[in-house]
């Protein structure tokens, strides 16, 4: 037992990874041999100038795009908001609304939002229960005066994976550009842009094991993008500020190792993701899965449990050494239910027992088997304590 | 995030349950805010001699309860009725800004068990708990008419922005 309390599995990744080994070993020489800064003229710049658009080079082959298609940002939020404002700012006005998910990220939703202040029409487009979204929906609303669409390619709190190509083709007879956040599928899900018609794509650093801090975006060559850092020619003038170089190094490297493991480790985060999900459905009464059952990204697992209440959950999992995330209201400070999770029409009461396990390759069945052996008993403990749990049953509430 | 002592009562939280046929009753909060509390108390003689209760809620909540039967166990009516939401978080060594209103509810439900157990010796009907202080839990949305719940920050319907 003792032994057993030490373990920690760690099943967060959407909220951070560790740094790999390899790609920790890549960046270190930036940080202090090769400092020179990109933009001077001689050879010490010249040559990290070079080493940095080697990395663009990989992080575009990641995707399928040009290298002169790829803007380092120093994160996925700052990708997702550049595609927003960049591609609105550039057009200010000509076009007077927004398009964007129901369950898109924070930082997509309060970058349309924020045109809501410039007189600008945002629309959210509802998604089912499974959170897949509503393409019929988007024909309706989309129109002339449609400056932009972004629908995010995986979400990461139920992990329904979205028909990228067919809503971008939509939006594309309407001449309208689309936007789409893959920061949850980077790595796991094969992505390439010209293939899925997308004119903007965010991608993020930790999702393939590069440090946080580091972000790219892919802009479709000619598609018009006003920056939001103003500064030198950095990054051809569309983001100012001197390069993280040791970042852009680490996202490289991390590109380059995803590019040629994709499959194998696709195909072992499905394996772990599948046998938690069944373990889970089958071990605890009353529970639900969350997202699409098929459609979901490799290595993600969200779950509904009745009865109790999710931040509690994660905590108590947290002193067996499990860690996994919740979009209960109690666990946000905003005191929130996760908008994601009323969007799939998921009753409050019950959004309040959800669980989130995200998985990497550095997960293994026998931390599957380990969180099935407490994960039961916690539940199962605090639903012993729970008013709305009588006779191994939820009791029916006002919800 | 939350003190030692929050972190102790969560781990091992006392007074856990049910107390069949309790003096009183009294029942705060539903589970769309997201906590819920059950308060169970014995009487005798002007005492509570035993209390319970059943949390539906975050560790805030959990803690609240337990710290709320530890004061009272064994203490008076009237000072059990004293007992106020500042103290319980005081001897919980405090607790997070936004855990102060919505999770340290254990105050008000042992006031609402001992409500009803006034009600009861006297004779009266149990004055209706709470029930006209219960919170909306629906809003309307304003341009097509679905409800949502409380909690959405836009319309099911038609995606608009709730407020």
């Amino acid at each position: 037992m003792k032994d057993t309390q030490k373990r920690i599995v760690y099943m967060d990744h959407a909220a951070a990874t560790p740094v790999k080994g390899p790609v920790l070993e890549a960046m270190l020489p930036y940080f202090d041999r090769d400092f020179a800064n990109p933009s001077t003229v001689y050879d010490l710049g010249f040559r990290i100038k070079r080493v940095m658009e080697e990395q663009r080079a990989k992080v575009a082959e990641l995707i399928g795009a040009d290298p002169e298609e790829i803007i380092f940002t120093s994160s996925g939020a700052e990708a997702n908001n550049l595609a927003i404002k960049g591609t609105i700012f550039s057009r200010f006005r000509k076009a007077k609304r927004i398009i964007v998910s129901a369950i898109e990220h924070h930082s997509v939703l309060n970058s349309a939002r924020f045109f809501e202040r410039l007189d600008y029409e945002v629309t959210f487009l509802p998604v089912d229960k499974h959170g897949l979204v509503d393409s019929e929906r988007l024909k309706q609303t989309l129109d002339q005066d449609t400056a932009l669409v972004s629908i995010m390619h995986g979400n990461n709190e139920v992990g329904t994976i979205e028909p990228i190509r067919e809503l971008a083709a939509i939006c594309h007879e309407h001449g309208v550009p689309f936007h789409t956040d893959a920061v949850a599928t980077i790595g796991s899900v094969e992505i390439d842009v010209r293939d899925m018609d997308v004119d903007l794509l965010s991608l993020s650093g930790p999702p393939l094991g590069a440090p946080k801090g580091i972000g790219a975006l892919y802009f479709r060559k000619n598609t018009r993008l006003m920056p939001l850092i103003h500064g030198g020619i950095q990054e051809r003038g569309r983001r100012g500020g001197t390069e993280n170089v040791p970042g852009i190094v680490g996202l490289g490297k991390a590109a380059e190792l995803a590019k040629s493991s994709l499959k194998e480790r696709a195909a072992h985060l499905r394996r772990l993701r599948d046998t938690l999900i069944t373990n889970i459905l089958e071990g605890i009464p009353h529970v639900y899965l969350t997202g699409h059952p098929e459609k979901r990204l490799p290595g993600h697992a969200s779950f509904c449990i009745e009865a109790i209440e999710g931040e509690a959950l994660i905590f108590m999992l947290s002193q067996n050494g499990i860690y996994a995330n919740t979009g209960s209201a109690c666990a946000s400070k905003a005191l929130k239910t996760s908008p994601v999770l009323v969007a799939l029409g998921i009753p409050a009461a019950l959004a309040q027992g959800s669980i989130v396990f995200t998985l990497e390759e550095t997960n293994s069945l026998d931390d599957i088997d380990y969180t099935m052996r407490h994960l039961p008993a916690v539940v199962e403990r605090l639903r012993a304590m729970s008013p709305i749990w009588k006779n191994n049953a939820p009791v029916a509430t006002m919800a | 995030m939350y003190t030692e002592k929050v972190m102790e009562h969560f781990a091992s939280p006392h007074n856990v349950g049910v107390i069949e046929n309790a003096d009183g009753v009294g029942e705060v909060g539903n589970p769309v805010c997201g906590d819920m509390m059950t308060f169970y108390i014995k009487v005798k003689d002007g005492i509570i001699e035993d209390i319970k209760y059943q949390t539906f809620g975050c560790v805030a909540a959990i803690a609240v309860s337990s710290q709320v039967t530890d004061m009272v166990k064994g203490k008076s009516i009237a000072e059990a009725k004293a007992l106020t939401k500042k103290a319980v978080a005081e001897a919980l060594g405090g607790l997070p800004k936004e855990k102060m209103h919505c999770s340290n509810l254990g105050a008000e439900a042992l006031l609402e068990a001992i409500k009803n157990y006034e009600a009861s010796i006297s004779g009266e009907p149990a004055p209706a708990i709470q029930k006209s202080k219960r919170p909306k839990r629906h809003k309307i949305c304003g341009s097509c008419g679905v409800k949502n719940p409380i909690t959405a920050n836009f319309c099911m319907g038609c995606g608009k922005g709730l407020e």
